[in-house]
């Protein structure tokens, strides 16, 4: 019987150490830049490709959302695995960097760059910076607005008409960058009561809170909500996919958001990393995002920005305080007003 | 006996004496990097390099050597073996624990012995083999001593998967919950815990007596509770149609029966959307033909509980079937012998067998509601449910890992109340009816009534699942589903194109790469889940020990809490030393073996208490071992839950999203993970096409796990009318 058990055991101690080997194997890994990148697919590959192709250093992109992406460095702290985050909203960059999750870097290319796209840099004490820009919008399904004949929204107040009642669609501020950004911009146009004020009035025309903040634009696409609001090149986007949507921003004036890119503190892979960093932000990394048919506004000045990509000068922006609106404070407590004042209040 | 116990004792020097005892690729050192091969052994390196406090493990190495020269029956022996084993065992975790990357990681201990002056990597394979040797030592001693009636197998077994579970659900889970009570100055704090615990937006009844949200905590509770009702009911139509009637396309049955479960959990929710949304092909044609205006009826409540009962009523078909065919007809045969009417034989015979099967078919489809996050997502609307909740607590704008974890703590609570009840309603009652004894019964006719009603449940929702999957399929052969419904093999081609090169067959489609390694992944990690599970449920149904209701809840634990919390707390526990594992294979493997294993344990307990214990005993009174009658008289009986918990692992390695989301590295991408992408992007034809793709790879496993484990082959007399139907039509 001894023979009998010391087999059976045994497999399944072969197994475990076999799996442990497993663990160990993949030595080729540690070579590789690994880079989390946080805009479409097409894009992280677009640069991926373009950037092995220049220096020869091989990349490793994994998407990842904003929050899971913070969530991941956040976790991995203790012994980062993760040498670059590479794009999505300024706002998780800032807490990142107030956590102290990224590092200082300074670039080359800081004379060529937008002033957003600086004013991130100096915002996050030198650990972040602007690589593109999007402003907040709405979207609108241009077929069912024609067939109902109603005039597609110009501006936040409109989004209180009564044709549009339980026809928005906003996402939930407490899961959503874009919703917090749009929360945000609300209280520095209209002031904060006035802002909630609004918001009240606006719950009785929102038909959902989505969860992820650019669930309204494919709602609207598919016919399912008849206006959205979200940053406007996902709208774009669906409107290039073939959707029968449009996209317009608000008159009263509106927030944005500033894509940025982090070197992660404790890479293990420092040089690596700032080449990448370098690459983002030179006209040929940021020209990638065309190619990839994504429609924010680059930051380098001598980047080409595509046709399709909103025009900024048409667009009025607001002085958006990323400073105040971006801290940990203020973000909570915003955060809390919003879920006992609008979301108890039914929905 | 000496002979396995030697053997470990050997394995265990070469673990340390001469195989690497860090792990290479995870960590790199800066200081006193150890050598490579046997250079880098434990022995060797804590000579070498100064890594002294991995020396102490010489003595339990040696005592282990004591214990084989003695005598087989010295009473030194288990012993020596026991307290060799376990010390040795304790201090490799300990050491492992208390030092990392840069020296202590305890601030204690530092001030107490002094800096040092060089760290340590994660563990590799000379320490895993060590770590087992001393294991399987302790094991033995335990079983020398006469503990399980001096039984190695049994005793190493449940030692193996107490450690397994120990440091693959405990570990990372406890690194999770102990946040909960983070004062937010880094301590514990009960207040802070009590708060969380108890706050009013968990908890509210507003809705029953005004027009606003209940607790989330109610919503989640009502939504399982229903999920959990209805998948039974299904799964209990479909299991007494395929097996008690005379049905005739039951082959197509379970393959309709089947097709959700091997589904991406996006792809139900689309569907259903494109067919119930406002602009949905349905609602429409409802609009047309009858007037009724579309609405939103289908996010919220409505939508998740008609995904998750399309999505779980193939577990309860799994979970019923097994138990249904296992029956023992003679007794039924005998009621009707007794002149009891097909009714009274139902309700007093059949319906009590059944019980087992129904209770697990509930708890099973209570707590994969509870759990279940992807349906949620898409149809949720604003009916918030736990496990998003946690989600959005952890990567949400607001984010409060404290709150999460709190809320992962009322989730466990609900699981372990529906575990309680269904304890309770089950009871102590015997359900054996696979016995030695050859059942020589016809199963008789169910009632008249129970056969309409299971034929008028099941057939409506075999259809409806079949016109769900003839659209889905469709869809991945139109330009862009819903506008644009011209024919084109464009998705197709992008996802899977092949292209002749000048080095060869390249393949240039852009799924190839997940899929490889999604293939690799559900390959692997399928057996381990079903050995795991099998060996677990053998252990909670045929042995008696010690704690062992505890241990039964506890290896439902990683089953009960969300996916995404079970992926941040995988990243928390497997990041650094001692055990580093992130950004491999293994990781994923792991996390889904784990988080599967109680589907299996469920599927190997209710078809094992059905199989009289007379059998095994009858194996033992002839002089086989526990192993021999394991592998001899039990696995074959148990075919149903081996290929339950087989092809339940598989395809949920294939489809689980949530819990590899965090766990996917750029290397290792997961097909799932990759569609979720397309789906965001707006991409649904390719996004559909690779989907369907997978339903088809699935679909072909599972009737290859069919064919390759058999049915289970139990002594029953047929006739002309059974025999007929197995008839190929």
């Amino acid at each position: 019987m001894s023979g009998v058990v010391t087999g059976w055991t045994g497999r399944f101690g072969a197994g475990l150490v076999a799996l442990v080997a497993l663990a160990a194997s993949p030595a080729s890994a540690q070579e590789r830049l690994t880079v989390l990148c946080g805009v479409q697919e097409e894009w992280c590959k677009a640069i991926a490709v373009a950037f092995e192709k220049k220096s020869g250093i091989p990349v490793a992109m994994s998407r990842k959302s904003a929050g899971e992406a913070l969530a991941q460095l956040r976790a991995e702290a203790a012994n980062p695995k993760t040498d670059v985050w590479w794009g999505g909203p300024g706002d998780p960059h800032l807490q990142a960097a107030e956590e102290g999750l990224t590092q200082p870097q300074d670039s080359q290319y800081a004379k060529d760059l937008q002033p957003w796209a600086l004013s991130q840099h100096r915002q996050s004490k030198g650990r972040s910076v602007g690589i593109y820009a999007g402003a907040l919008g709405f979207v609108y399904n241009v077929e069912m607005l024609a067939k109902r004949k109603i005039e597609p929204p110009k501006c936040w107040a409109d989004l209180l008409r009564p044709e549009f009642k339980d026809e928005v669609q906003i996402a939930n501020p407490n899961a959503s960058g874009t919703a917090y950004t749009a929360l945000a911009t609300l209280v520095q146009i209209f002031g904060e009561d006035g802002a909630f004020e609004y918001l009240k009035k606006l719950n009785d025309n929102v038909n959902q809170y989505t969860k992820s903040g650019s669930a309204p634009a494919s709602a609207v696409s598919r016919g399912e909500t008849l206006v959205g609001v979200i940053f406007t090149h996902d709208g774009i986007n669906q409107k290039v996919n073939g959707f029968p949507v449009d996209v317009s921003t608000p008159c009263e004036g509106t927030g944005y958001e500033i894509g940025s890119v982090s070197i992660i503190k404790g890479t293990r892979k420092l040089d690596a990393a700032k080449a990448f960093y370098e690459f983002a932000l030179s006209p040929e990394g940021q020209a990638t995002g065309a190619q990839a048919k994504q429609f924010q506004v680059p930051s380098n000045k001598k980047a080409p920005t595509p046709p399709e990509a909103p025009n900024f000068e048409d667009i009025r922006f607001i002085d958006y305080n990323f400073q105040k609106y971006g801290t940990a404070e203020e973000r909570k407590r915003l955060l809390s007003r919003w879920d006992s004042e609008i979301k108890s209040a039914g929905k | 006996m000496r002979h396995s116990s030697a053997l470990w004792v050997v394995l265990g020097w070469v673990g340390f004496a001469l195989l690497p005892w860090f792990s290479s690729a995870a960590t790199q050192l800066s200081v006193n990097p150890p050598g490579a091969g046997l250079a880098g052994s434990a022995l060797i390196d804590g000579l070498a390099n100064g890594r002294w406090w991995l020396l102490p493990l010489l003595a339990p190495l040696v005592a282990g050597v004591g214990a084989v020269a003695l005598p087989r029956h010295h009473s030194l022996h288990p012993w020596l073996l026991l307290v060799g084993g376990a010390a040795g065992l304790l201090w490799t975790v300990v050491q492992g624990f208390a030092i990392g990357l840069n020296g202590w990681n305890w601030p204690g201990l530092a001030a107490l012995f002094g800096p040092l002056p060089q760290g340590q990597g994660a563990f590799g394979l000379g320490a895993a083999l060590t770590m087992t040797a001393f294991l399987f030592q302790t094991t033995g001693g335990f079983a020398g001593l006469g503990c399980m009636k001096g039984d190695r197998f049994t005793a190493g077994a449940i030692g193996l998967v107490l450690l397994s579970i120990a440091l693959f659900v405990f570990l990372p889970v406890g690194f999770v919950l102990s946040s909960a009570g983070d004062s937010g100055a880094g301590g514990f704090s009960p207040l802070a815990l009590w708060t969380r615990l108890t706050a009013p937006d968990i908890w509210r009844l507003n809705c029953l007596y005004e027009n606003r949200s209940c607790g989330v905590v109610w919503n989640s509770v009502f939504l399982a509770t229903m999920t959990g009702l209805l998948t039974t009911l299904l799964g209990l139509a479909f299991a007494l149609v395929a097996v008690r009637t005379g049905f005739r396309a039951k082959g197509l049955l379970r393959m309709l029966t089947v097709l959700p479960i091997i589904t991406p959990p996006f792809v139900i929710s689309l569907a259903v959307i494109l067919l119930f949304g406002r602009t949905g092909t349905v609602t429409l044609a409802l609009a047309d033909w009858f007037g009724i205006p579309p609405s939103r009826w289908i996010y919220g409540l409505p939508g998740v509980l008609l995904t998750q009962t399309l999505a779980f009523t193939p577990i309860a078909f799994l979970v019923m079937i097994g138990v249904v065919q296992g029956i023992g007809p003679s007794l039924e045969e005998a009621a009707q012998t007794l002149r009891a009417s097909l009714w009274v034989t139902f309700r007093t015979v059949t319906w009590p067998m059944m019980r087992p099967g129904v209770a697990n078919a509930f708890l099973i489809g209570f707590i994969e509601s509870l759990a279940d996050f992807g349906n949620p997502l898409i149809l949720g609307g604003n009916y918030d449910v736990l496990s998003t909740k946690i989600y959005f607590a952890v990567v949400g704008a607001q984010n409060d890992p404290g709150r999460a974890a709190a809320l992962g703590i009322i989730l466990l609570g609900l699981c372990l109340g529906a575990f309680w009840l269904q304890r309770r309603w089950l009871g102590t009652k015997s359900y054996a009816t696979v016995s030695g004894k050859g059942d020589n019964g016809v199963p008789p006719a169910l009632p008249t009534g129970v056969r309409v009603a299971a034929f008028a449940t099941a057939l409506p929702w075999a259809v409806f699942t079949f016109i769900l999957y003839g659209m889905v399929l469709f869809g991945g052969f139109t330009e862009n589903w819903g506008r644009n419904n011209s024919l084109t093999l464009r998705h197709y081609r992008n996802a899977f194109d092949l292209t002749w090169g000048e080095h060869g067959l390249i393949w240039a489609g852009r799924a190839w790469d997940s899929l490889f390694t999604t293939i690799q992944v559900a390959g692997l990690s399928a057996p381990l889940t079903a050995a795991v599970g099998l060996m677990t449920a053998y252990l909670l149904v045929r042995q008696r020990f010690a704690g062992q209701s505890a241990f039964e809840f506890f290896t439902m634990l990683s089953f009960a809490i969300p996916g995404t919390v079970i992926g941040v707390s995988y990243i928390l526990a497997f990041n650094q030393p001692p055990v580093e594992l992130t950004g491999t294979m293994a990781i994923l493997i792991l996390c889904i073996v784990f988080r599967n294993m109680p589907v299996s344990i469920r599927a190997g307990v209710a078809a094992m208490s059905q199989i009289d214990r007379s059998l095994d005993e009858s194996s033992l009174t002839l002089g086989a071992g526990n192993l021999q009658t394991i592998r001899r008289v039990i696995l074959p009986l148990l075919r149903p839950a081996i290929v339950a918990s087989l092809v339940y692992s598989f395809v949920r390695a294939i489809t689980s999203i949530s819990a590899v989301i965090f766990l996917v590295s750029p290397e290792h991408e997961l097909a799932t993970a990759y569609i979720v992408g397309r789906v965001e992007q707006g991409d649904f034809g390719l996004a559909i096409a690779y989907s369907s793709a997978l339903i088809v790879l699935m679909g072909a496993v599972i009737a290859l796990i069919q064919l390759v484990v058999g049915e289970r082959r139990i002594g029953r007399r047929t006739t002309d009318r059974l025999a007929l139907q197995e008839k190929p039509v």
